[in-house]
């Protein structure tokens, strides 16, 4: 056993890596959820994501069209959910599942000629001084763009969701949608740009899997991450702040517990394994058991709206 | 007074197997209070509606001060001066007073200035109201307010209220009245929907009648009886309930300091309820909406569990005892909401029978159910009732609201139980449907039930109630003798004014 293996300064540069495609994908489920829909199918999004943005960087040689790509991919297959949802009214919780075991599925079959294959790099950023400074240098400063990106999306749903008129609305819709159907607002049109906006976000988050961390394509390459992220949208009462506290233990957690067997630490390897899960859930739980406003789940969460005219 | 302000003209809206609206026309003049009158169903809403730019109608025009009008969504109509208080389903629990008014406005200002505004038409028009306070935590009046601020600060020349005082106390009324006529006096047309004649007699100055989607009479609100008016209304004579000076017996029921925390978000938490009821006696109880009905009726019925001690029937301690348990020692329940809580919309009447009467009307046999005994209940309770349906195999969904609530409570009270207590008997019912279920409850109290009605409907409660009592946030006022009762002493107890400290010493 040897802890002073681990430097403390890459552990914590290893953290925001890890909760990078996390992050992503669960600030785009909190902003569907915020608008009433329950889209199970996070992890459905985020492989095709994976694999349309691997093809795509691939493909063009560039990692950025990848991302494109992977957002555009997430986004189309977030939209067949939505059109089944809320206009076809389908169940949600059935549609979402079936989404996930349909969209790795179509990854498996899409990613068929580009097992093996190596996806170009993606290049870190390097911010003058910044990234010299000692401690923060490497710690916040020597990431991909990507890493920024995810946290700019959460900053700005923040914005959107407390300060700005859509964000209003579409908290409305999420409420209680005969009210905000009342009121004239277009309930339907705002799930779907929602949903599409979740797509997005996923198929980012299933990028950065394939185009950063891994980085090349495998089969079940997200390996759960998209549950992972539905179960934190929901521990964090939907709110952007504790998603990213969420996201950042989850992902912090999970690179100490693999420097800890590398260290061989005398715990059981399936302890340690289980360890992010654990500790993530009872942090998350600990927040959300507080009572007051904020804490509870949106009003027209999971329900079908079928506006009679 | 003599230029029209909103003319309807031939209104026809027909939805399948219903026609809502059919040749609807008359005039609304600026500042007059424009009183629409009908049972449920004859079409007040979907008229409403229409006028609201959430209805399209299938024929007919609407002109605003001369010029065509056909707003395509409530933007429109909102653009052109009509504004809208809703019954129901307009204002989100979880967002702030601020916020829910924004939502309602065409372009709201920026938040801090839209509070400071709020502050101020809300002082003008006599109506306080803090614009940081979560909605879920206001009483119905101040919900109210907010809805209508909300259509004030848009300065509205057409203002609708539908049923607005359906969930107020008699001193919000008056406030709400005052607060109509000063919009009158400035010269903004009210359209006035409610099922209390009272009201409309005292407020309005012109009355159209609807029935069945048609215009059946207009009259002067302030000359007609609302006898008179009642009987537009339904086509036919009314009966009203009757009974005998009834003697009270034994107490059945017991409630000693029942107390129990709110068993949902946005809930009431029972507060040290203390009454007694006895055999043969009906005991109502009013309150404004959202004071502890729903929490009372679920600590009675069993589906929220309280200390066993809290609740006796017939001295035994059944407080801790599930719904089917209490069912078999006599104390059966009627909720208020019939879609989905006294009956699953989707399952058969006969289904719907078993559900509740399984216990009592020895419907199963070592688990397996006696299908054909079932229905017999089933159509018993049909029959007694008077429901209107093709049979026992109709589903709950299919239902009107009046007959399916005449089944509801006609198959607890077919179970001939010792305490029925029911929520909201009449909620949403045409007059003579519910003039057949308060009927039915005097008739079970003189056959010895103890009965105990819990309504938001202040004539009913007097016109059926031994003894009247109110709730208040929770905490129940000691009952008194309904007989003259004046509406200024319900009121007063209805608002929490009631002596509850020197009731507890006499206890």
């Amino acid at each position: 056993m040897d802890l002073s293996a681990i430097s403390p300064v890459l552990l914590l540069a290893a953290l925001m890596v890890a909760a990078t495609p996390i992050l992503l994908a669960a600030i785009g489920e909190l902003v569907v959820e915020r608008a009433g829909v329950l889209n199970l199918g996070v992890e459905g999004m985020m492989i095709t994501g994976a694999i349309c943005g691997f093809i795509t960087a691939v493909a063009t040689g560039s990692p950025m069209l990848g991302f494109v790509g992977a957002a555009l991919g997430g986004a189309a297959l977030s939209l067949l959910f939505g059109v089944l949802t809320q206009y076809l009214l389908s169940n949600q919780v059935a549609t979402g599942l079936a989404l996930t075991l349909f969209g790795i599925g179509l990854a498996s079959l899409l990613g068929q000629g580009y097992v093996g294959v190596r996806a170009p790099s993606v290049p870190k950023l390097d911010i003058p001084v910044l990234s010299d400074l000692p401690w923060l240098g490497p710690i916040l400063f020597r990431h991909d763009i990507i890493v920024y990106l995810g946290l700019a999306i959460v900053a700005a749903v923040w914005w959107f969701l407390r300060h700005s008129r859509g964000g209003l609305v579409l908290r409305a819709v999420g409420e209680n949608h005969e009210a905000a159907h009342a009121l004239g607002y277009h309930v339907t049109r705002v799930r779907m740009a929602a949903i599409a906006f979740g797509g997005a976000c996923a198929g980012l988050g299933g990028a950065y899997l394939s185009l950063v961390r891994v980085p090349q394509w495998t089969e079940g390459v997200t390996a759960g991450a998209g549950w992972i992220a539905l179960a934190i949208v929901v521990f964090a009462s939907w709110r952007p702040g504790r998603l990213v506290v969420g996201a950042f233990l989850f992902g912090g957690i999970t690179v100490l517990q693999l420097n800890l067997q590398a260290a061989r630490v005398q715990i059981p390897v399936e302890v340690l394994s289980m360890s992010p899960y654990i500790v993530t859930i009872v942090a998350l739980v600990a927040l959300s058991a507080r009572k007051g406003r904020g804490s509870a789940a949106p009003g027209s969460l999971g329900q079908s709206f079928h506006a009679a005219r | 007074m003599t230029d029209v302000l909103l003319s309807l003209s031939g209104l026809t809206k027909a939805y399948p197997g219903v026609v809502a609206n059919s040749d609807v026309s008359f005039d609304i003049r600026p500042g007059e209070v424009h009183a629409l009158l009908g049972e449920n169903g004859a079409g007040k809403s979907t008229l409403v509606k229409t006028i609201y730019g959430l209805v399209r109608p299938d024929a007919g025009q609407m002109t605003l001060r001369g010029a065509a009008f056909a707003p395509s969504e409530p933007r429109a109509a909102r653009a052109a001066g009509v504004a809208m208080v809703f019954q129901h389903f307009s204002l989100f629990d979880a967002l702030d007073v601020a916020e829910n008014i924004a939502l309602g406005m065409e372009n709201p200002p920026p938040m801090r200035d839209l509070a400071a505004r709020i502050r101020d038409v809300s002082e003008r028009y006599g109506l306080p109201l803090d614009p940081s306070r979560v909605v879920g935590d206001l009483s119905a009046g101040e919900r109210q307010r907010v809805e209508i601020i909300r259509c004030l600060l848009q300065d509205p020349k057409l203002l609708i209220m539908d049923e607005p005082t359906s969930v107020l106390t008699p001193q919000e009324v008056d406030i709400l009245f005052a607060t109509l006529r000063k919009l009158q006096a400035e010269g903004t047309a009210i359209l006035y929907i409610s099922h209390k004649l009272e009201e409309i007699r005292a407020l309005c100055q012109h009355a159209t009648i609807l029935r069945l989607g048609k215009v059946v009479g207009t009259c002067d609100p302030r000359e007609t009886s609302a006898r008179d008016m009642a009987e537009m209304m339904v086509g036919t004579v009314l009966q009203v309930p009757s009974r005998e000076a009834a003697v009270a017996g034994e107490v059945v029921l017991a409630l000693t300091g029942l107390t129990a925390p709110p068993p949902r978000q946005f809930g009431t938490a029972l507060c040290d309820i203390t009454v007694e009821v006895r055999k043969g006696e009906v005991l109502g109880i009013g309150g404004v909406a959202g004071n502890g009905q729903d929490e009372l009726l679920l600590a009675l019925s069993g589906e929220m569990r309280v200390g066993s001690e809290m609740v006796r029937l017939k001295g035994q301690p059944i407080g801790h005892l599930p719904p089917n348990a209490r069912r078999s020692r006599g104390l059966l329940a009627a909720p208020e909401e019939r879609m989905g809580h006294a009956a699953a919309p989707d399952m058969s009447l006969t289904e719907n029978a078993v559900l509740t009467g399984v216990v009592r009307e020895d419907l199963s046999d070592r688990g397996f159910l006696r299908w054909a005994k079932a229905r017999t209940f089933a159509e018993s309770v049909i029959a007694k009732f008077d429901v209107r349906t093709p049979g026992p195999g109709s589903t709950a969904r299919s239902l009107s609201g009046g007959n399916l609530q005449k089944f509801v409570i006609g198959r607890e009270i077919m179970q001939r139980p010792e305490v029925l207590v029911v929520n909201q008997p009449t909620w949403g019912v045409d007059a003579s449907a519910a003039a057949f279920i308060r009927q039915a409850l005097l008739d079970l109290a003189e056959a010895g039930a103890a009965v105990i009605v819990v309504s938001q409907d202040l004539d009913e409660l007097m016109e059926i109630s031994d003894r009247f009592a109110a709730l208040n946030g929770g905490r129940l006022s000691p009952p008194r003798p309904a007989q003259g009762l004046t509406v200024e002493e319900i009121g007063l107890m209805l608002g929490g004014a009631h002596d509850m400290e020197v009731a507890h010493v006499d206890a």
